[in-house]
């Protein structure tokens, strides 16, 4: 595969206090999770972001960007090497902008309103789906810290809206080679973006921004998607967004942001979000010639109409003029997807995402233990049956999707510790790729496929040395004659290891 | 690259499956139980519960 990572933010409410300020909330999280980990965490290392950086080549003028644009305000230090000196700063954190990296290598913090779990960068689809849910324990690890010292609790929500107009993120990074142009990548890449929905969608109650039309739709995200492509997140949401900040080294490497995801509690969409869109990505490394043919003509308008189909036969018009399902749209990519499997991993992700295109085109329903959008739908169709009424010519009207029961049951689906979701994979009705003694281990330890390895280790095992921790840094404090900081550089995604570390290691 | 699309199961050894979903019966009875469940919960406070869950717009 190729090195991807997954960013959460949670909802976030007090479910004795609705109205509580869910910032301060937040940072009181992250401070709480600080305590859940024992002093093995570090501050984040805000040296080297660059928000600003356009992959179209361009850079947005710091006087037109919106004050959520801007999360480089510390200062910047374009260093190189291995390791460079830095002078020492205060030590003073915005309470704002809490952060805490943490030994699995992962960093939790305060992003706008909402916690956020940003995963360590793993190597495969399976290790996306134990790092997303050793997140989720991590959250709920501080959730119960949380209570313990303040006395009042949170609850948390792995989705992306609250039904009233607001719509918060769960975002994918893929690593992609530099030297393919950005735009052929953003074109190629859209028509996966917007069909791959049937397949990982986590279902929402509600149509529209502000749910204002009843019904249900196949993704939390989709009623969003304003833009087919641009450097925004918080408003004017694009299919492709164009953010530049590969946090590895330029010369070689993309980040692709992928901002059109919903957060998913049921392990197939995530394994199948990370791994399908992966081999994706591959094609269009390979400059495949198939992938031209499946170009939408209005990828926007598309995104919606694929969303609130749920019989899933909405034909979609091409550029080519021609039109096709969203199911054979994803049915086409992957065959194509087919050529650039290269190990057993990859093989493994095909065949899962031929077993769900195959189910879903059958009948949904026999896809309801794989895909979150059915399993969310059947349990809200088997309520409405449960309470419908019976009119005066006898006929029985299940419970319209209007009633707050249905809508209860959408937000409740994704409560951490004891939401439906949960409560539905301990039933055993939702296939499970993982299991719970893998994530506990997750939770304590990083993947060993890439550098998050480094940067856990050091946090693990020396977190009195590490000043601070980044993407692609590690901040180190320690008895040194220039009387520096020292800046370890991890500019290679892939490595695992680092020599500074293993002096450390031996000497202790 | 080689082709390695799988057909079957033949990377057992590599990849641990899932533990092996309970019979269909246990499983339909555990749903029937969740969703009464949901249904007792969701009698008195939905509303409420709906109209209280407001957040912050995010990225």
């Amino acid at each position: 595969m190729r090195v991807a990572g997954i960013e959460t933010e949670y909802g976030i409410v007090d479910p004795a206090a609705p109205q509580a300020n869910p910032i301060l909330m937040s940072s009181r999280l992250v401070s709480a999770c600080r305590l859940w980990s024992q002093g093995r965490t570090a501050p984040w290392d805000y040296g080297g972001e660059d928000p600003l950086q356009d992959q179209r080549g361009m850079r947005r003028d710091r006087a037109t960007a919106g004050a959520d644009m801007l999360t480089d305000v510390h200062e910047w230090d374009p260093a190189h090497g291995r390791i460079s000196l830095r002078r020492r700063r205060g030590s003073w954190e915005d309470p704002a902008h809490l952060n805490a990296v943490l030994a699995n290598g992962a960093r939790f913090y305060v992003d706008h309103a909402h916690p956020e779990y940003s995963g360590p960068e793993v190597a495969t689809a399976r290790e996306a789906v134990l790092w997303d849910r050793a997140g989720d324990q991590i959250a709920l690890g501080a959730a119960e810290r949380y209570a313990e010292e303040e006395g009042s609790r949170v609850e948390l929500y792995k989705n992306n809206v609250d039904g009233k107009g607001a719509s918060y993120g769960t975002h994918e990074n893929f690593l992609v080679r530099r030297d393919l142009d950005f735009d052929t990548l953003a074109r190629l890449i859209t028509s996966h973006l917007v069909t791959r929905q049937v397949v990982v969608g986590a279902g929402r109650v509600g149509l529209g921004q502000r749910g204002e039309r009843e019904g249900f739709q196949i993704s939390q995200r989709a009623d969003y998607m304003e833009a087919e492509i641009g450097l925004e997140t918080t408003l004017r949401r694009p299919i492709v967004n164009t953010r530049d900040e590969p946090h590895a080294d330029r010369k070689r490497w993309r980040r692709l942001h992928v901002i059109i995801g919903d957060a998913n509690c049921m392990d197939v969409p995530t394994y199948l979000k990370i791994g399908a869109t992966s081999l994706v990505l591959s094609a269009i490394e390979a400059e495949d010639d198939r992938l031209e043919a499946l170009v939408l003509a209005d990828p926007v308008a598309a995104v919606s109409a694929v969303s609130h189909d749920l019989a899933l036969r909405a034909e979609l018009t091409l550029a080519s003029g021609e039109t096709a399902t969203a199911l054979e749209i994803q049915r086409a990519l992957l065959e194509i997807a087919r050529t650039y499997a290269e190990d057993v991993e990859d093989a493994l992700v095909l065949e899962r995402w031929e077993q769900v295109l195959d189910a879903l085109g059958r009948d949904i329903f026999a896809a309801a233990k794989d895909v979150e959008w059915v399993a969310k739908l059947q349990l809200l169709g088997r309520l409405r049956d449960k309470n419908a009424t019976v009119d005066s010519e006898g006929v029985a009207r299940p419970l319209a999707w209007s009633d707050p029961r249905l809508a209860a049951l959408d937000l409740q689906w994704s409560r951490l510790g004891d939401g439906w979701a949960t409560r539905l994979r301990a039933a055993g009705a939702v296939t499970a790729l993982v299991t719970d003694e893998e994530v506990a281990r997750a939770v304590a330890a990083p993947p060993a496929s890439t550098r998050a390895h480094v940067r856990g280790a050091f946090v693990s095992r020396h977190p009195d040395m590490v000043d601070a921790a980044g993407w692609s840094t590690v901040v180190l404090d320690r008895e040194t004659r220039h009387g520096k900081l020292e800046v370890l550089h991890l500019d290679d995604p892939l490595q695992t290891g680092h020599p500074v570390l293993d002096e450390l290691d031996a000497a202790t | 690259m080689p082709q390695t699309h799988a057909t079957g199961q033949p990377y057992e050894d590599d990849a641990p499956e899932p533990a092996p979903a309970p019979a269909k019966a246990e499983s339909t009875d555990a749903l029937d139980s969740l969703l009464d469940e949901i249904d007792d919960s969701l009698q008195t406070n939905a509303e409420q519960f709906v109209r209280s869950f407001v957040q912050k717009g995010g990225q």
